[in-house]
Formats: structure tokens, sequence, C-alpha cells
């Protein structure tokens, strides 16, 4: 029997011959924490007694949730993290490198390794055709002792997206537009795994966001066949040698498959409170928008910033709606920087915050107030998210975001393209 | 045996309503962090959860963020198990890994305030109010064995590794 491509990379890494609802010890290649989850991990690790650092130079540690920190708790908990990477050789980003999971993409991810990190979004990374999933603090605390953890080889879910994208509609509206057919919990432990035409004509960039939402379906992981763009990709970053063609054998087994034709589809929204919730943005015109939010680990790279600046090139923010954009990585602002999108962004009125995660998270810069709606570039809109239950969340591409920007409530983007 | 009161939740009860991101900078002081388990959504559950009761919800408990303070705060708050219909799977090695057992099982027969006794080694609930018995589902034997020893942290004391 043919092997998926979680069976393949699994059976790989731990030597066996791995199948659906297997129990494997597998090899860690990477191991990550971000500022959230770090302090209460190298507490366990600490407790575990184990001491020891497997492989100090796969592991990493990110200061992207809370930075700059806006309070002195925050800002001791930065302390631990740099303190441990000193001592124990891990490598360190510190505030304004970016978020955990762009960062490990453009300098750390290869195909065919098993990443864990505390980070539900490490799924991200799947787009290079690495097993990457995130877990808690504990899990990852000894995955840094051992260099190994247990995982349950998943069944996996076959989604071919034929076609190409009509004019507008990006990676993320295909993404909403999955979770929205799966629902929140319709792949639950399950790989999700991408292949068909418009997959391997989407760009890296757009890979990334769909890897990165596999998990807004309970997905485990979200993995993509590698190909030229991914050589391409990894060349551009120093990596080319790491390149592997890794590909599903055809007679793979799949629990259950998805088709879905790309240009069928249209801009598409999460309303309020839940991923799944979704709808098509011309459905919701007239929905008033106090903030709009473009970035993070989803939608905060250099190409979503293109899309961005070029629609709101030459044209203002609404007058009662802000615009928040931060760069997911340090290298996406100094390249939006070069191309000139921060300086269309701010004309049109843009707020620019420090690479990291922002106010997706509820930390701080751009909590929302009660009764605010924001339409953000993020992967969820739970209530609380934000940092405020009383406050909606709207999830969209960044054309979308850019387009209701400037008419100051939800709108299509295809009426500014 | 394990005996307690029921509080009933809804489905796709997130981290988020566990332990909102606006509370982030309370993660290093979790018996603070606890005192506001679940506020957002029920916010007289933390002063009325006693120890040993337990939380029964719908399906998806626990989706979202990795956040494991989620599972150590109800722990913390004094829940002894989580019943559910499914729970999110980040969630479900979190709550393992501190010691705090996830039974899946068909919690529409169990009310809020109903009073339960959970079999852990016959894997049954017997709901008490209303009379019911139902059968609590099978997970990984790995995780039974983390679960037994209270969590990953003793479990790693112990065997000093993953059992293969």
């Amino acid at each position: 029997m043919g092997k998926t491509l979680a069976e393949k990379i699994l059976s790989e890494n731990s030597g066996s011959d791995a199948h659906a609802g297997d129990i494997i010890i597998a090899r860690v290649d990477l191991a990550f924490l971000q500022d959230g989850t770090g302090p209460l991990a190298l507490r366990q690790f600490e407790e575990s007694g184990l001491e020891q650092v497997a492989n100090p130079e796969r592991v990493v540690l990110f200061l992207d949730h809370a930075a700059p920190s806006p309070s002195p708790e925050l800002a001791n908990d930065h302390i631990t993290l740099r303190q441990f990477a000193r001592k124990s050789g891990a490598q360190l980003y510190d505030v304004g490198e970016g978020v955990c999971h762009q960062v490990v993409v453009e300098s750390h991810a290869n195909p065919g390794e098993v990443i864990i990190g505390a980070d539900s979004h490490t799924v991200t990374a799947g787009a290079l055709g690495a097993f990457a999933t995130g877990m808690g603090s504990t899990d990852v605390a000894i995955a840094i002792a051992l260099g190994r953890t247990w995982l349950r080889v998943p069944e996996s879910f076959k989604v071919v997206v034929s076609g190409g994208f009509a004019k507008g509609v990006y990676a993320k509206d295909l993404a909403l537009h999955l979770i929205g057919r799966l629902g929140a919990d319709g792949a639950t432990y399950k790989s999700l795994e991408f292949s068909g035409e418009a997959i391997s004509n989407m760009s890296m960039a757009g890979r990334f966001t769909l890897a990165n939402m596999a998990v807004e379906a309970g997905a485990k992981t979200g993995l993509f066949p590698t190909d030229e763009v991914t050589r391409t990709y990894l060349e551009s970053r120093g990596r080319g040698a790491l390149f592997r063609a890794l590909r599903p054998d055809p007679d793979a087994e799949y629990e259950r498959a998805i088709a879905i034709d790309a240009s069928s589809l249209e801009p598409t929204v999460s309303k309020p409170h839940a991923v799944d919730n979704i709808a098509l943005a011309r459905e919701l015109m007239g929905t008033k928008i106090a903030q709009v939010f473009i970035g993070t680990c989803t939608n905060g790279r250099l190409d979503d910033l293109a899309v961005a600046a070029a629609i709101l090139s030459g044209k203002r923010c609404h007058p009662k709606t802000r615009l928040l954009v931060a760069p997911a990585s340090r290298e996406v602002l100094r390249e939006a920087i070069g191309a000139g999108y921060i300086q269309t962004l701010l004309e049109a009125g843009a707020v620019l915050l420090p690479p990291g995660c922002g106010p997706c998270v509820g930390v701080h810069q751009g909590v929302l107030g009660g009764g605010e709606a924001c339409l953000s570039t993020a992967n969820r809109n739970f209530r609380g998210r934000m940092g405020n239950p009383e406050a909606f969340i709207y999830l969209g591409s960044p054309a979308t975001a850019a387009a209701s920007a400037i008419a100051g409530e939800i709108t299509d983007p295809r009426e500014f393209i | 045996m394990l005996k307690g009161k029921a509080f009933k939740f809804e489905d796709n009860i997130s981290t988020d309503d566990i332990t909102p991101g606006r509370l982030f900078h309370l993660r290093s002081n979790l018996p603070e962090l606890a005192k506001h388990v679940l506020e957002d959504v029920a916010p007289s559950f933390g002063s009325e959860v006693k120890p040993g009761d337990f939380i029964a919800a719908g399906v998806n408990f626990g989706l979202g963020s990795s956040r494991e303070h989620a599972a150590v705060v109800l722990k913390m708050a004094g829940v002894e198990a989580i019943l559910a219909k499914s729970v999110a799977r980040i969630f479900f090695r979190n709550a393992i890994n501190v010691g705090l057992p996830v039974l899946i099982c068909d919690t529409d027969k169990i009310n809020d305030g109903d009073e339960l006794e959970i079999d852990l080694v016959g894997s049954t609930v017997k709901n008490l109010t209303n009379g019911t018995e139902f059968p609590i589902g099978e997970f990984p034997e790995v995780m039974l064995r983390i679960l037994e020893e209270g969590g990953l942290i003793p479990y790693i004391k112990k065997h000093g590794d993953f059992e293969s």
C-alpha cells in the first residue's frame, strides 16, 4: 500500500514502516518556543531534571507575541528566555525580528523534517514539506531535552484544488472556504495534504497562508508536496542544498477527498466568533469596520503587503477606520521598504507596527474597544481573541482588508482591482 | 472512582475562552491566572467550582492556541476531569501532560449541576442525577501511561525517556 506525505515523512524519520494510526517515537529536527509558551516550557524543563538540551543548534526561541514588552511581567518572561538561550546555546530571535512561524520558514524549516513548536500555527512550515505541528509547553520542553517526541501517525485528507484563482481572490479565501466546508473540527487529528493545479501554481507565500490555517479545521498538519517553487524559495534563502523532492505515492490511502475549483471562489470572510462561520465579502457589505489589521503569520508577508499597497496606492483610509500594519518579519519589513510598499501604506494612513504578532493575540498594539469590529488578516476570530470579549473580529485576505480600510466597511476587493 | 458535580459548557470552547490573551501577562503567575478561568463565558464558574468537579462540554473543547496554561488553570481551579464529545488535538495532549484526564463520552446525557461518578478503570460515567450510565472512549496507550504517572514530567522523571 502506498503512503501519504505524512506517512512517508514519519516512516523515514522513525526508521519504521509507519501507517496511519501507529504511534511512533519521532526524532525532532527543530523545536521552538515563543514568549507566551516559553516561560512555562522552561519551568517544566527545569522540573524534569533532564538538564541537557539534545541539539541546541536546532532549538530556537522567539520573542514575538508581546514584543516589545508591554508590561513588567512580560519583560521578566523575556529575560527568562534570553538567559536560557545564552546558557543552552539555543538561538534567540529578540523583539522586532518577527513572528516565529515566518522566521522558521525563512531561516530554519526544510522538507522532510519533523518540527515541533509550542504554538498552534507551527503547521505553517508544512508548506515546505515539513511535518510541522503545534504542541504545548511540556511536550516541547521534553522534545528540547530528549530530541524526541511521540506522535500518532495521522490519517490524511486529500485536498485537490483545481483551476486558477480569479482576480482579487487569494490563498486566504481558499483557506477560509475550506475551513467553512470542513468545520472548525472537521479535520481534527488529521493531516491535510494539498495538491492540484491551483496548488502547483501557488507562490510560497500563498502556500504558507494555506498551511498556516490547517489547524483552524483542527488538523495536526497541512502538507504540500515539494516542487520547483519550493526549490526556488529554499535557494533564495541559501538552503537550496536542503531541497528534497517529496510527494505522496499515487496509491496512498486517504480517509477523505475534498475537491475545490479555485475559479469558483470569491473573496471570503469569517464572521465572529468562529473561523468556520464564513460568508462572501460582498454579502457583508455595510458592516462598519473600526480597525483593519494587516499582518500575522497568516498574511504578513511581502506578497500580502504588495497586494495591500496596490489597492491603497493614492488612496486614504476611511476617516472612521484605522489601519494597522505589522510585517511578519524584519526581512519582510526591509524588503517592503525597498519595494516602496511601506511608503504607500503610510501615505494611505497606516500605522506601522514592529515585526511580530501585533494585536492578533490581544496582548497589545491595537486592543479593540467594546462593540468595535476589526477586519483582520489573521487566522482566528474567537471571542476575546484581540483582547476584548465585547469586540467583533472578521477575517479576510489582505486585499479585502485594504479595500475595507478605504471604504470603512467590509468591501469586496474586486471593486478596487 | 471520581465523584463530583458537572458544569455544562457549549461546543467549541476555545483556549481564548479559558485563558484570554488580555491576561497574557499573568502566564508566569498561574495562581492569579487561575482566578480568571473561563470568566468571559461563565463569570461565576471560578467561584463555584469545587475540587473534584467536572467540566461536561460539547464538541471540540479547547480549540485554538497551544497555551498549556488553559489545561493548567482548569486543574488548579479544582477540575478533576474534562468530559466532552470531542477535544481539540493540542489541548488533549496538554491536559494529559499536566495530569488532567480528558474523557470522551456522550455529554448530551449530562445537564448542568448533575452529580457524576466516574470509573476510570471500568471506563464508565454514571450520572447519579438522572440514573444513566455510559461508556468513555478509548485513547492511545502512551497517553494512558502518561496519565497514570500524573503527567509527562513525572512520567519522564520515572522512565527517563519515552518507552518504545
